[in-house]
């Protein structure tokens, strides 16, 4: 039986595993880090549960969180300013007793008046690490009917070992019942997992909540998944669309530059599903006399009067003439002098290039330069 | 009355014009729909100006095929006219207990509105236009307005004297006081052209809209009528001198050349300005993707575009598909449009969605034309198709596929 949108709950977790690129999340969330010319992080599972019809969504925060705030605003671009519902933002200190939370359960459980006040029935719980374009509406459907406590997203593949051991991997038996879980294994291999996106019943969580906080839990990979494996019926929903999971810088450069690729930003990017992100109203993008681009996503509001190759271009960014620019990645408001020449770099937000400088990464390892830095 | 918070000044858009010389452009869309500048539509330029001259009232007057131009408005959020008290609103004709009446003229649509305007017992109402590039901030022309204490100010531009006929002109003294006005001179005597944008102390406007419209055989339009009454009662009408950058853009030729303005960096309109950013209905599309074999020069592109062919000279719109091998100059793609392989577009507008087939051609440069006088902008209009093969000649208008 079809489930009623209306009547399930988004829960973000704007913080988790922002350790895995923490130049980055150094002063943000891992939901607000910029990501494909235009985006943050958490404009993707924003936008999926909205275009799934999930229309009250709560964020919930940790430390950093200004940013966010600022993204996020009312959230009209997601068109969550709503009467009922909408979004909510979940700071940590919801309540009394509650500090930095060390995990989901405890950070969900800092927000549990939010979540037992709520009519909701079922929730939808999703980190900012993966980029996807998820329709919720049959995994919903999909728990329900199978009657399982909780369904795990997941995605079954060729797994390295610096993939699978930044992950959650899960082993089902033959009735597809979750039967081992493992957090962050030393393995490679084809393994089956987990998208750190999770659907249940809302009664079923706060009863998990409460009981985590009367036995000290915090993680729920450790304390639910894993402790109650036997116990509990836990389920997998097999996602396979396009996604790109960030694990480390290199993760996060390559998630960038895969969408350079037409075919994958067509997988990303559906016209029935679109990302929503914060407007900026930037003018449109200038190309110069003798500016040569190939290979590239460039957003709105750039002056490109140099050469840029297989690089990901965020809003507001200008390119001196002269200036070669390969393999990068250059944030909001970077500006790259005259005749700099710039290789594998990860430049963050208002990072200036001086004219004539020479900046190298490896594929490797690219070179990260922090907000507002002048070289 | 006393339920609406007064406002100093009201402004009233007009935006109801068929623009009949943009042909193909404006057949189903009015005017001030048109799109404009990648990823503008020309009346965000009068929106965001007056938003960023502190104008929070607008009253939008549409009459035309306002279908676009209403869902394009909305409520008013893209240009922060979303606003408690005032904001942005779309005023249509409309039935009234002594019977119905289109609009028959610019004055005429504001005198069918004085009862919005009175809701907010403005001091001055500023009339503009919805067919007009520019950016000007309307609190410098109103502080002008008040120190010269008068009951109209114009905003005037100098023109070229050739061009001079196609404008009102003015005539002013030194110090700016109009004394004569002439519409659309065959010979024209003097340079000041009206710009269409007029501030009003309100208490004058009302008097002489409902004195025009008493009259039987008024044309019941702001430059027949009611310049040329106040200067008759020798009312204190004032020039105010505009020396931005100010393009109309009701031919098809004009509307050509503005986008081109915006790709010339001499022509002094910056978009890029942080503190008057022109706003626009955002579509919601990634960011532009240049493919491998492109080649992008002189140009402005825009969201949600794939270019994997030639492009020079052009204004590329939203959603814009340029496959490999496919060469765009000169041009203009409005949002949608989808240039296949190797097809040709030079000096062309291609209306939105329009899909231009393998191999055919729009346009062509003025070089390669034995006649000059049939060269111009070819134009295809909205949601069409050019089939694979066909060419649409220069200076050819098609609002039908071919």
């Amino acid at each position: 039986m079809a489930v009623n949108m209306g009547n399930v709950m988004g829960i973000i977790f704007a913080n988790m595993n922002e350790s895995v690129i923490n130049e980055i999340t150094k002063n943000r969330t891992m939901g607000s880090v910029l990501f494909g010319g235009r985006y943050r992080l958490i404009d993707f599972p924003l936008s999926n549960m909205a275009n799934s019809g999930v229309d009250e969504v709560a964020v919930i925060t940790k430390e950093n969180y200004q940013s966010l705030l600022d993204h996020l605003g009312s959230a009209r671009e997601w068109d969550l300013a709503r009467k009922k519902g909408g979004l909510h933002i979940l700071p940590p200190f919801g309540h009394v007793e509650a500090g930095l939370y060390r995990g989901r359960l405890e950070a969900l459980y800092g927000g549990i008046s939010f979540l037992k006040a709520s009519r909701a029935e079922y929730v939808i719980l999703a980190d900012c690490d993966v980029v996807a374009n998820v329709d919720f509406k049959p995994i919903v459907n999909a728990h329900v009917d199978s009657g399982a406590d909780i369904t795990i997203v997941t995605h079954t593949g060729l797994y390295t070992n610096e993939e699978a051991s930044s992950s959650t991997i899960i082993q089902t038996d033959e009735s597809g019942r979750v039967c081992d879980v493992l957090h962050k294994p030393n393995m490679a291999g084809e393994c089956t997992a987990c998208l750190n996106m999770f659907v249940m019943k809302m009664e079923f969580l706060i009863q998990l909540l409460e009981d985590g906080n009367a036995r000290g839990y915090f993680s729920f990979e450790r304390d639910v998944l894993q402790r109650k494996v036997n116990e509990l019926n836990i389920r997998t929903y097999e996602y396979d669309g396009y996604f790109s999971k960030i694990h480390d810088m290199r993760s996060f450069v390559k998630a960038n530059t895969d969408l350079i690729d037409p075919e994958n930003a067509k997988k990303l990017y559906l016209q029935d599903r679109p990302i929503y992100t914060k407007i900026r109203d930037n003018a449109p993008s200038k190309y110069d006399l003798n500016c040569i681009v190939k290979s590239s996503l460039i957003a709105d509001g750039c002056i490109i009067e140099g050469e840029v190759e297989n690089s990901v271009i965020f809003r507001g960014v200008k390119i001196g003439k002269g200036a070669k620019v390969k393999n990068s990645i250059l944030m909001q408001d970077t500006v790259i002098g005259d005749d700099a020449v710039i290789n594998n770099i990860v430049a963050d937000k208002d990072v200036t290039v001086a004219d004539n400088r020479m900046l190298s990464g490896s594929e490797e390892f690219p070179l990260y330069i922090g907000k507002g830095a002048s070289v | 009355m006393t339920m609406f918070n007064k406002k100093e000044c009201v402004a009233m858009l007009l935006a109801g014009g068929q623009g009949s010389r943009l042909y193909a452009l404006t057949q189903s869309v009015a005017k001030p729909a048109v799109p404009f500048g990648a990823k503008y539509r020309i009346i965000d330029f009068p929106l965001s100006n007056c938003i960023n001259s502190g104008i929070d009232t607008v009253g939008v007057l549409t009459q035309y095929q306002p279908l676009v131009l209403n869902e394009y408005i909305g409520n008013g959020q893209p240009w922060d006219l979303d606003r408690i008290h005032g904001g942005v609103h779309v005023l249509p004709p409309y039935q009234k207990a002594s019977g119905s009446d289109w609009y028959s003229g610019t004055a005429n649509a504001i005198y069918q509105n004085i009862s919005f305007m009175d809701r907010y017992d403005p001091e001055y109402v500023i009339i503009l236009s919805g067919d007009h590039i520019y950016k000007m901030d309307y609190d410098k022309m109103l502080t002008y307005h008040k120190q010269n204490n008068a009951a109209c100010t114009i905003a005037v531009i100098d023109v070229p004297l050739e061009e001079a006929s196609r404008f009102g002109i003015m005539f002013a003294r030194d110090d700016g006081e109009i004394y004569d006005f002439v519409e659309k001179p065959k010979e024209p005597k003097s340079t000041l052209a009206s710009m269409g944008i007029y501030i009003f102390t309100y208490s004058k406007l009302k008097e002489y809209l409902i004195a025009n419209e008493n009259d039987k055989d008024a044309t019941k339009d702001f430059g027949n009528n009611i310049i040329p009454a106040l200067l008759a009662n020798n009312e204190r009408v004032w020039a105010y001198r505009f020396d931005g950058y100010w393009k109309d853009v009701g031919t098809i030729d004009s509307l050509w050349e503005a986008n081109m303005d915006l790709i010339n960096p001499k022509i002094p309109i910056d978009l890029y300005d942080p503190d008057w950013k022109i706003y626009s209905r955002n579509p919601v599309m990634p960011p532009q993707s240049i493919g491998k074999n492109a080649a992008v020069q002189n140009s402005v592109v825009t969201e949600g575009c794939y270019i994997d062919g030639s492009v020079e000279f052009s204004m590329i719109s939203n959603g814009v598909t340029i496959e490999e091998g496919a060469i765009v100059l000169d041009s203009i793609l409005m949002p949608g449009c989808v240039i296949k392989k190797n097809a040709k577009i030079e000096y062309a507008i291609v209306g939105e969605n329009s899909v231009i087939e393998e191999n055919a051609q729009v346009g062509s440069r003025p070089e390669n034309v034995e006649n000059r006088d049939e060269w111009g902008i070819a134009v295809v209009g909205h949601n069409l198709t050019v089939s694979s093969g066909s060419y649409v000649k220069p200076k050819q208008i098609i609002s039908q596929s071919i």
